[in-house]
């Protein structure tokens, strides 16, 4: 199927350019919409449980023990705050601006995702729900809400689509070892956006007892929202280690999106600081002139999808279409309904990266830096160098690592000739 | 003057003391020859209102059965518009059926409402079920439907209290949709004892018939429903026939007819007790 490049159609109200958005940004509205994008597009039968979500999280986010249960695990469990490394050599190989890396591949289980769960968690606990769900592409967010689960000895289901799951054995077995049940979704095409249609069939089904971890910043409101405000530690932190070491804000933030949660976690508590550059990196794929990529904003428009009204890979028909890419944690045909709206409003910018400059990113960081960076964020890096001159020297860029690469070393040998 | 087509149906089933029987049918599945012969055949075979189903990617809501059928009908290259030009095909000889079409929200909002709206006046629709458009997110499509006198039929379920009832029936016309399970279609069983006073709440809470769908599949529980519902869904086990024509290689036309007949008649043996108090 063909995916048509055309711009939202959605009309939306642009803002006053003679508002500054300085302090004056409070999406989503009361009915969870960032603009025209978000909201509650889900089956009638969902509606009160959202609304209940919606109200357990309100009343969390108001509690300031909530947030002291959630600061503990997150200090003492996951391993933060995760460290803002600045990235000598790579800095010095990009000839610009200062590179920070702020290592989200450091927390447990590897990657950012965990800091979600854990909150997502213990909501599902303060509303007495007794049994997990959770949707998972390249296994990463599988993995980090199975690890929640065996921590608070609650039952959990993963759902994967069975493409994923063959090409992912290092994590099913993870998940499995941590307790969890991985059900592997042959509907459709077998991958992310099934696995999350199958975990959607299983909360309809299974409406009272039952927790859904969405483990991207998309979904029916409040996901979108719950989901940033559980990430944007990682931006909180970036914030108070740029003061501390470089005496200011960064000039630039750079993270990859798929759904797009380690991204708005960095990107939202910087979001009233007009000075700082927010750019998000879609993957490309084999190239945004092909019909193999995953740039929802690029090569997208608007539609929905999975509770929310966000930028969509589509056909002329609306029918959802696959997005591709060498990263599986990015070949989400969506995109949270923020980015979509940040995009809109042009407070974020969004470029792409190839499967072959991620490639080379991954070489590269793993060579100049020691560290071994996740498919993910190599797309990020891969657009990093030319931000880092655009910011030019003097300046600091921070490149959101937002996840290691072990998991993906398999995969890299195959795409480089090496066989393991 | 679309919307009169449904009160009149009601209306007439009322006079008989019975319930409707609403069969559900995918667009283009298998074939668009062999779903337009399906869809021509369900009145005589005693289909009192159809529910057509318009094929997407992703239908979140449905069991395996109409997962498949949605399959097979992008397979045979159908979508939204493509479902609505049978349903013209349909009305060309039947004025008098109520056509329902069901799907999710995408098609509909790549198509535009308005234009979508337009196009499905003129093919003779009547009705539009949205799984994924819960009253919160309606007005805009409401707005379009209006213009045209299409309704937007609600669906009510197990999880919807009082106070959401009175949510979902504001402002709705037709019908309301009663989901008997609280899952995907076709695959839990709906049970008439916990079903009948679901039923009566939502009628009293909308002042409208109420149609019960998803967990319907036999003769049987088609009847148990009849007697306490004023309309019976049925969808998964007739798109089955499809795929049970398929592999058996025989034409599916007369597979799914025969089994609407069986349903049908099911329904009519019935009195809706319930039935004769409303509307």
């Amino acid at each position: 199927m063909k995916v048509e490049t055309v711009n939202a159609q959605t009309p939306f109200q642009a803002p006053d350019p003679a508002q500054p958005l300085s302090n004056a940004y409070a999406w989503p509205d009361a009915q969870g919409r960032f603009g025209p994008y978000g909201g509650q597009f889900v089956a009638e039968t969902l509606m009160p449980l959202i609304h209940e979500l919606d109200a357990a999280y309100k009343a969390a986010k108001a509690d300031p023990s909530f947030q002291a249960e959630l600061d503990g695990y997150l200090t003492h469990y996951v391993g933060r705050e995760s460290p803002l490394y600045f990235a000598e050599r790579l800095t010095e190989h990009f000839g610009g601006a200062k590179i920070w890396l702020k290592r989200e591949d450091l927390n447990h289980t590897g990657a950012h995702k965990i800091n979600n769960c854990m909150g997502q968690i213990l909501l599902a606990r303060r509303m007495g729900k007794t049994r997990i769900i959770a949707e998972t592409g390249a296994g990463q967010h599988g993995v980090a809400s199975a690890t929640v689960s065996a921590r608070f000895g609650l039952p959990c289901t993963v759902y994967m689509g069975a493409v994923d799951v063959e090409r992912q054995q290092p994590n099913v077995f993870r998940m499995r070892l941590l307790g969890a049940e991985v059900f592997p979704v042959t509907a459709g095409a077998a991958t992310l956006k099934d696995a999350m249609n199958e975990a959607m069939r299983d909360w309809v089904t299974n409406v009272s007892d039952t927790y859904y971890i969405i483990g991207t910043a998309a979904g029916p409101h409040p996901y979108p929202a719950m989901v940033r405000d559980f990430q944007s530690v990682i931006g909180k932190e970036i914030k108070t280690q740029s003061m501390a070491r470089m005496g200011k804000l960064p000039d630039a933030v750079v993270a990859c999106i798929g759904g797009g949660s380690n991204a708005i976690g960095a990107f939202h508590p910087f979001i009233d600081d007009a000075a700082v550059r927010l750019i998000g990196v879609e993957a490309a794929g084999h190239g945004l002139d092909t019909p193999d990529h995953a740039a929802s904003l690029k090569g997208g428009r608007s539609g929905v999808l999975h509770g929310n009204r966000t930028y969509l890979l589509q056909d002329e028909d609306g029918n959802i279409v696959e997005g591709h890419s060498i990263s599986a944690g990015l070949d989400y045909p969506g995109i949270g309904p923020e980015h979509a709206w940040l995009h809109d409003i042009g407070r974020a910018e969004y470029r792409s990266a190839t499967d072959n400059e991620a490639l080379e990113a991954f070489q590269l960081c793993s060579k100049l830096e020691g560290i071994i960076p996740a498919l993910e964020p190599a797309h990020a890096l891969a657009r990093t160098g030319e931000v880092a001159r655009e910011v030019g020297k003097g300046g600091d860029v921070v490149l959101l690592m937002s996840g290691r690469g072990d998991k993906d070393i398999f995969q890299v040998a195959r795409h480089l000739g090496v066989e393991l | 003057m679309t919307t009169t087509r449904i009160d009149a149906c009601f209306k007439a089933l009322k006079a008989q003391g019975r319930a409707a029987f609403i069969p559900y049918v995918m667009g283009g599945d298998p074939s668009r020859e062999a779903a337009l012969a399906i869809l021509k055949g369900l009145p005589a075979a005693g289909a009192d209102i159809i529910e057509l189903g318009f094929p997407f990617s992703d239908p979140m809501a449905e069991g395996p059965p109409i997962q498949r059928a949605a399959i097979r009908g992008l397979k045979a290259g159908f979508g939204l518009r493509s479902t609505m030009d049978l349903a013209r095909e349909f009305r060309k000889d039947d004025q008098t059926t109520p056509i329902i079409l069901m799907g999710y929200l995408n098609p509909i909002e790549s198509l535009g409402y308005d234009a979508f709206a337009a196009y499905a006046a003129e093919c003779g629709v009547d009705g539009l079920i949205v799984v994924d458009c819960p009253p919160e997110e309606a007005a805009p499509l409401i707005e379009a439907l209006d213009k045209v006198s299409i309704s937007l039929i609600r669906l009510a379920t197990p999880t919807s209290d009082d106070e959401r009832l009175k949510i979902v029936v504001q402002g709705t016309s037709g019908f309301v949709y009663y989901v008997a399970v609280a899952g995907v279609t076709g695959v839990k069983e709906a049970n008439a004892d916990v079903v009948a006073p679901a039923v009566e709440r939502v009628r009293k809470a909308s002042g409208l018939p109420v149609a019960v769908g998803f967990g319907v599949k036999t003769p049987e529980r088609a009847a148990e429903i009849a007697r306490v519902a004023d309309a019976v869904v049925v969808g998964s086990a007739l798109v089955d026939e499809v795929a049970a024509a398929l592999e058996a290689n025989a034409p599916a036309a007369p597979r799914v007819l025969a089994r609407v007949k069986t349903l049908g008649d099911a329904v009519r043996s019935v009195t809706s007790a319930s039935a004769a108090e409303t509307v």
